[in-house]
């Protein structure tokens, strides 16, 4: 092969691992990105059906109830404005707590519940997920404190 | 009193920074030797004052000086004496000095190991690290100071975070940041060549050491920041792809593909400015995860309070570092040459292929680590990717590259045959694709990621096997011992390395193919059986540490009715911050871990409990380690002691033959 022939080979075997690679990645991303919303935007019904997402906000003072399993859990998250309700089967993270931001991951059941694969909470008691965080600015931002259930201590 | 010896250290240190940063590399382009000697003693000067004000912040934390901010913020007269020693890099500001008092360690070992080098070279060397070291003191005597008072002073301190409160917090730090900070003389040694315009096998040669010692700690690093993040978190765990995790994996990869390019380099004078490009990346990816981590971008157990004023002088002084590399790579690059051509297919060929493979698996982790924030950043909305993602895109970029590197050493340079090597590594692919389908069947699960995973780990064996095989019957002559030992180690160190993966491999393969996990409600007596193994649960016990109390519970563990050992998980509650921790019970062994950690305390004593069997899990980190042994190896071969010298020593001919056959 002559110089010029094998740099086009070179050029040519680059070009498509590149493009292999460039489709595998996007490809993967475009299927496993996990998006966020707020209680109020799933109250809104903004979420997509059939399709995980991540919700944030307050756990609702008093809601945390346990079934008799000793691991499945029922509470509400709420942004101030909607709440809720999440259904969520295993062992809660060490800093989950009523009143205390958190995150969970998972999928809006028909029934309007979510269903959450994982919970996540915050990690030191002067820190607030910044989604959890954000959801209850927004909330507030839009002026909506109409909800009847609220927690009355929005840090 | 002592705090502020501590600053007016650092603001020295500055001083003698910009000096160090500036007149060496000015002394260099005018080709004055005195202003190049400068370096030196500049280097060892700033060494000893970071120094200096590093024990002076140990000394405020040993003696409980609560008048200081940071000391107030981080630690707590109840903390046992290491712990506080160890929060100095316990949050932001401390973390940046413990970097910069690296960066100097790396100075001063530069200062003592580059007699061999040219004087320009050394300068230009020390100058550019003195330049980064200039920006991280004014960072830290801007926005960041550790020694800054807090007039009047707290009573007591806010405490070390628990999670933090842990044997890993002393080590795993320390050695990451050598790793991070270790590519700044790699980095130092690109630049240095760029500035001088002149790149030859020589600069390779020098670099390589520092680069593959740097990497060594990066490994360690790593590995053992998953092995913590493993025991301590009490999921059971291991690699999250957390943007933090990612933010260390970045510099390892980027570290990875530069130690092989850089091997091309040296011993065929190619892949030249790919080589500097490379050291650019690595050290600029450090720089963005020491920023990433420590600023509060990310969400993290990392993470602190943020400054926008930090946000600002970090994003420029990225900006700066990473922008001014590559300005000065496109401008010079060109003069640096690309080297000498090869074949596709040839060891070059090979080496290229999987660097190609690894900055694309790094592309996916900046993409997934980065795109986020962007978004975020620019507030079209909040998304997090998943390690869904990483997984699905980290297998099929890696198996290509672990195909490639069991033939790459097989295969001469320049030019190499295909049947050839078919031929030569036939037996070695039979046997790997009979074992990784038959293992699997006989273990009694089947899936094609777990065959996949045992035929690359075994892939890597076999075909060390018959590289190591080939090239004892051509070394010739002597005992077999002896001619096993005739090799040269930089080969040991690279066989090693190699060796290290495939247990990696096999860790990963094992743990994703048979682990097994269970969340159960256990009443006090009541069994759980898992993975062979029966788990009693015999109730909680109060028990109280040195600043917290815990419930302690007590798990018999049995297989076949014959006891194999007693777990003590426990669930404890720091009390100067009032919080919770998990603090999981493993039963470590060769071929599987046993995990336990508590969930909840339900009534009458019942607790939730979390059990997992965790096959070949320490192979993970053994793996790791093996590796970075084989890192430590190939820097002790001969071939850089003798590059140290500076008279050529003549090379007995023994080694001399072993070395072309390695060549």
């Amino acid at each position: 092969m002559k110089p010029r022939h094998k740099r086009f080979v070179f050029i040519g075997l680059g070009l498509l691992a590149l493009a292999v690679a460039s489709m595998l990645i996007l490809n993967a991303f475009q299927s496993n990105l996990v998006f966020f919303f707020t209680p109020t935007q799933v109250a809104n019904g903004e979420v997509p059906k059939g399709r995980g997402f991540r919700i944030g906000g307050m756990v609702e003072d008093g809601s945390l109830k346990r079934e008799g399993d000793g691991l499945t859990v029922h509470f509400v998250m709420t942004d101030m404005a909607k709440r809720v309700p999440v259904t969520f089967k295993g062992i809660l993270p060490d800093l989950f707590k009523e009143g205390k931001g958190a995150v969970a991951q998972g999928q809006l059941g028909a029934d309007g519940i979510f269903l959450a694969s994982e919970v996540l909470a915050k990690h030191d008691e002067n820190y607030m997920p910044p989604e959890a965080a954000d959801a209850l600015a927004k909330a507030k931002a839009a002026g909506a404190q109409t909800s009847s259930t609220l927690v009355v201590n929005p840090r | 009193m002592i705090p502020e010896i501590g600053h007016y250290a650092l603001i020295l240190a500055l001083c003698v920074a910009v000096v160090q940063g500036t007149v060496p590399i000015y002394g260099a382009a005018v080709r004055n030797s005195a202003l190049m000697s400068i370096a030196k003693p500049a280097a060892r000067g700033q060494f000893l004052l970071v120094l200096l004000a590093f024990c002076c912040l140990g000394y405020a934390f040993a003696a409980k000086d609560f008048s200081v901010l940071y000391v107030a913020a981080t630690s707590n007269s109840q903390l046992p004496l290491h712990y506080r020693i160890a929060a100095i890099w316990g949050a932001h500001e401390g973390s940046l000095l413990l970097w910069v008092f690296i960066l100097t360690i790396w100075m001063v070992a530069v200062s003592f190991f580059s007699t061999h080098l040219p004087e320009a070279m050394r300068a230009r060397i020390l100058g550019v690290m003195g330049l980064v070291s200039m920006g991280f003191l004014l960072f830290m005597l801007t926005v960041s100071n550790p020694f800054e008072r807090l007039i009047p002073a707290a009573f007591d301190g806010r405490d070390l975070n628990p999670l933090l409160q842990d044997p890993g917090m002393v080590i795993h730090p320390p050695m990451l940041y050598m790793g991070y900070v270790g590519f700044s003389v790699a980095f130092a040694f690109a630049i240095a060549a760029l500035l001088g315009g002149n790149l030859d096998a020589a600069w390779a040669r020098w670099s390589r050491p520092w680069t593959t010692v740097a990497w060594c700690f990066l490994t360690v690093g790593v590995a053992m920041g998953s092995g913590w993040a493993y025991y301590e978190l009490g999921w059971g765990g291991w690699w999250f792809w957390d943007p933090v995790e990612n933010a260390s994996f970045m510099p390892w990869l980027a570290g990875t593909a530069l130690i092989h390019s850089l091997a091309v380099t040296d011993k065929r004078g190619s892949f030249k400015a790919w080589s500097v490009l490379l050291a650019i990346l690595a050290f600029s990816l450090s720089l963005l995860g020491t920023f990433l981590v420590r600023s509060g971008v990310l969400t993290s157990v990392h993470a602190f309070a943020t400054d926008p004023k930090r946000g600002l002088f970090i994003l420029v002084f990225l900006a700066v570092v990473i922008g001014g590399s590559l300005m000065l790579y496109a401008w010079r690059a060109p003069r640096v040459g690309l080297g000498g051509g090869f074949s596709i297919i040839s060891r070059e060929g090979m080496l290229l292929g999987n660097n190609v493979l690894l900055v694309a698996a790094l592309g996916s982790v900046l993409l997934g680590t980065l795109y986020p924030l962007f978004l975020d950043a620019l507030d079209l909305g909040k998304i997090s990717v998943g390690p869904p993602y990483f997984d699905t895109v980290f297998v099929p970029l890696m198996t290509p590259a672990i195909f490639l590197m069991g033939i790459g050493p097989l295969a001469q340079w320049k030019q190499a045959s295909l049947p050839e090597l078919a031929m030569r590594l036939r037996w070695a692919f039979g046997v790997s694709v009979v074992t990784a389908l038959v293992l699997p069947i006989v273990m009694g699960q089947w899936t094609p990621l777990i065959s996949l995973g045992l035929l690359l780990a075994i892939w890597i064996l076999t075909t060390i096997a018959v590289d190591l095989r080939e090239r004892l019957a051509l070394a010739g002559g002597g005992s077999f011992f002896g001619r096993l030992t005739a090799m040269p180690r930089a080969y040991w160190g690279m066989v090693l390395a190699h060796c290290g993966l495939a247990l990696f491999i096999v860790g990963v393969t094992m743990v994703k193919g048979f682990e097994a996990e269970q969340d159960v409600r256990m009443n006090v007596g009541q069994t759980a059986t898992l993975g062979g193994y029966t788990f009693r649960f015999d109730g909680t016990q109060p028990y109280k540490g040195p600043n917290y109390i815990a419930a302690r519970a007590t798990i018999h563990v049995s297989q076949d009715g014959r006891e194999v050992t007693v777990m003590y998980p426990e669930k404890r509650r720091y009390t100067v911050q009032n919080q919770t921790m998990t603090e999981a019970a493993i039963s470590p062994g060769f071929l599987r871990d046993l995990y336990v950690s508590l969930g909840e305390p339900l009534e009458d004593g019942a607790w939730s409990v979390r059990l997992y069997h965790k096959p070949f899990i320490d192979w993970i980190w053994g793996g790791c380690l093996v590796m970075a042994t084989g890192g430590v190896l190939a820097i002790s071969d001969r071939r850089y002691r003798l590059a140290w010298r500076r008279k050529e020593v003549e090379v007995p001919a023994g080694t001399q033959m072993a070395r072309q056959i390695v060549s």
